[in-house]
């Protein structure tokens, strides 16, 4: 399977941003039962933030999330990510976009069942054609950074809750993505295992990828680096509390 | 993304319902082992009576008579029927008229029964006929001595029983020398016939064999023949004795019309062919219903996988948000249903030769390797055709409702 659009190489520098929002509107519907989800929002996210996208339920934050990780298209508007007009993309190429440049974590973790944590953590990487000892490799590299060497081989249904949440952030890193978008990430977490998750995703902040947080928890938010808030399907409030250079404000490792 | 990849994600989709993906898979197996078994059946079944045909000898030509029609009308004429007689015979015995005649046997036909002391046993095919009609239909002796035509002429009453009779009148007994009688003739047996074996239903070893002149003379008296028997010289000469007997039959007979004659001609070639036919049309039609079991097997793999598509919504809507494209979930799918059909008709292929390793009815079943690889062939288009739909809903599937099912 070939790339059908050229993407810069991971890791390299760019100044352009990873995301670009342009004026994006979501309804669902037709006529006077039309649901506005979103009613015009911009924003753009650097390489390298780490951003919570908080608002109650309805304010339209899955929406945003759907149409960020390509699985839902704007009604109208603009959404490029890495330079590249995802409304411009087929379905083939919105898939190849997924495996390549997205990782996801989702708030249910969606592993597949009687599928090892390593096979999970593998599974982007065959759809990309990685050959399989390079899986192997990076997969359980994955694994560690998460610090679930030891568990490779376990099946989801032997793994707590974070620790099922970890394995999803290392199937999300293992592409080496230029986004990481996290959906309620801790939502169904006791708080011990929100812990886990979230030193998780801090450090895969301080090694470079970009990451998007869609949340409604305090403690979440005080984990990244900028936020910005969701009412009624328009941003109420963009806020920064640490630059975008700096390690997460809670990160308490060496960078 | 590989191949072998998509392989090793529908064998595992696979492996995870075990038991449903093996009762899914009975439907094939007993299609495709129906469809073989009872082909074999049908080939074993021709092979016997092409068998039964070949021990008649493949140089001989049989002359029976046929109703036939003598007005201009053929709907409206009265249907009559001309005998054979011992006249004819005397016409085809004419080395100078006929030189690809080896020999001419009249043979006349009928159930009777044969009875000694206080046994009696019925048998199928008593035969009156000359010394040649040995030789024509390769029967050897077994014990005693066959009679020759020099008991024709004397029209003697003796006989030769087959094997089968012997059996039932005797039992371990020596019948040679013994008196039976034949429908209430006294007969002596001279000889017992070599058993040949069954062959399938038909017993080739249920008949007895008298001189015609002392069966006509004390049991059905001087009627028509039931065949005359003719031996040509050799398989080669088969077609040049046929048009002489034929010949000197439409004279006999005073036949103009040649496709109106009172007689017809079988000589085991155009037999064999004929029951050939005859045998691979019942063949068909077996395998024909059989294959309909298949077809009822594809519509329990395109259920099974349609419950499968619905049930692992969520793990199709998690493959795609990790970048699985459309027909990559299309080909999962479909090589599942694909390894449903062939685990099904494997195991099909191996109950069916395992079956065929049986005999059936007194039918040794010879599997035919075209019905066998075609069974297998047809299980496993039948996945594909039944595996598609479910496949193609599948791989439609929108990520973003795939991932909220729950």
């Amino acid at each position: 399977m070939s790339l059908p659009i050229t993407l810069p190489a991971p890791g390299s520098v760019s100044a352009r941003p990873v995301i670009e929002v342009e004026d994006v509107h979501r309804v669902y519907g037709e006529g006077e039962t039309a649901v506005h989800a979103l009613r015009g929002v911009s924003f753009a996210v650097d390489v390298g933030d780490y951003v919570a996208i908080r608002g109650a339920s309805g304010s339209g934050k899955s929406t945003l999330m759907n149409i960020l990780g390509c699985l839902d298209a704007p009604t109208s508007g603009r959404y490029v990510l890495e330079g590249h007009d995802v409304s411009r993309l087929d379905d083939g190429q919105q898939a190849v976009l997924r495996n390549r440049r997205i990782g996801f974590v989702f708030q249910s973790f969606n592993l597949l069942r009687r599928t090892s944590a390593i096979a999970n953590v593998e599974l982007p990487l065959v759809y990309a054609g990685v050959p399989r000892k390079d899986r192997r490799r990076r997969a359980t590299a994955a694994l560690e950074l998460v610090g679930l060497a030891d568990r490779t081989h376990h099946l989801p249904n032997e793994l707590s809750g974070g620790q099922q949440q970890r394995v999803a952030v290392a199937r999300a890193l293992v592409t080496s993505p230029s986004l990481v978008l996290a959906d309620e990430p801790t939502g169904n977490l006791d708080s011990s295992s929100t812990e886990e998750v979230l030193i998780a995703l801090d450090h895969l902040n301080v090694v470079g990828r970009t990451i998007v947080v869609i949340t409604h928890e305090d403690l979440v938010a005080e984990h990244t680096k900028r936020t910005i808030e969701l009412l009624d399907g328009m941003i109420m409030s963009d806020h920064r509390t640490v630059p975008v250079g700096d390690p997460p404000p809670r990160w308490r490792g060496e960078a | 993304m590989r191949p072998i990849e998509v392989i090793r994600f529908a064998l595992r989709g696979l492996a995870a319902n075990r038991l449903r993906s093996l009762l899914t898979t009975l439907g094939i197996s007993i299609g495709v082992a129906a469809v073989i078994l009872l082909v074999a059946v049908g080939a074993g079944a021709g092979d016997v009576i092409q068998q039964s045909i070949r021990d008649l000898g493949t140089n001989a030509i049989s002359v029976l008579p046929r109703f036939f029609t003598l007005g201009i009308d053929p709907e409206n004429a009265p249907i009559q029927q001309r005998d054979l007689t011992l006249d004819d015979v005397d016409a085809l015995s004419n080395p100078r008229r006929a030189p690809d005649v080896e020999t001419v046997s009249p043979l006349v036909q009928f159930p009777v029964t044969l009875s000694y002391r206080d046994q009696s046993y019925t048998i199928q095919e008593f035969a009156g006929s000359t010394e040649s009609y040995f030789r024509v239909t390769n029967t050897d002796v077994g014990e005693g001595v066959l009679w020759t035509d020099a008991e024709v002429a004397t029209a003697r009453r003796v006989v030769a029983l087959g094997a089968t009779p012997a059996e039932e009148l005797f039992g371990s007994a020596d019948p040679i020398g013994e008196r039976i009688e034949i429908g209430r003739v006294p007969f002596t047996v001279v000889a017992v016939l070599e058993a040949r074996g069954s062959l399938g239903p038909v017993d080739a070893d249920d008949t007895a064999v008298a001189p015609i002149t002392a069966v006509q003379q004390g049991l059905s008296g001087y009627g028509p023949l039931t065949a005359i028997v003719v031996q040509a010289r050799s398989e080669e000469a088969v077609p040049f004795a046929e048009q002489q007997v034929v010949t000197i039959l439409d004279e006999q007979h005073d036949i103009e019309d040649p496709d109106d004659r009172d007689y017809q001609i079988f000589n085991q070639a155009s037999l064999l062919e004929a029951t050939g036919i005859a045998t691979t049309t019942i063949s068909i039609m077996l395998a024909a219903v059989a294959g309909i079991s298949l077809v009822v097997g594809g519509i329990g793999i395109m259920n099974i996988m349609l419950v499968s598509v619905t049930e692992r919504t969520r793990e199709i809507g998690i493959r795609k948000a990790v970048g699985a494209q459309r027909g990559v979930i299309l080909a999962q799918f479909l090589a599942e249903a694909i390894f449903l059909s062939m685990i099904g008709g494997s195991v099909g292929v191996a109950a069916g030769l395992l079956g065929a390793s049986i005999d059936i009815a007194g039918i040794d079943p010879r599997p035919v390797p075209a019905a066998v690889i075609g069974s297998f062939a047809v299980s496993v288009a039948i996945g594909l055709f039944f595996g598609s739909y479910p496949a193609a809903r599948a791989a439609s599937l929108r990520p973003i409702e795939a991932l909220r099912y729950e």
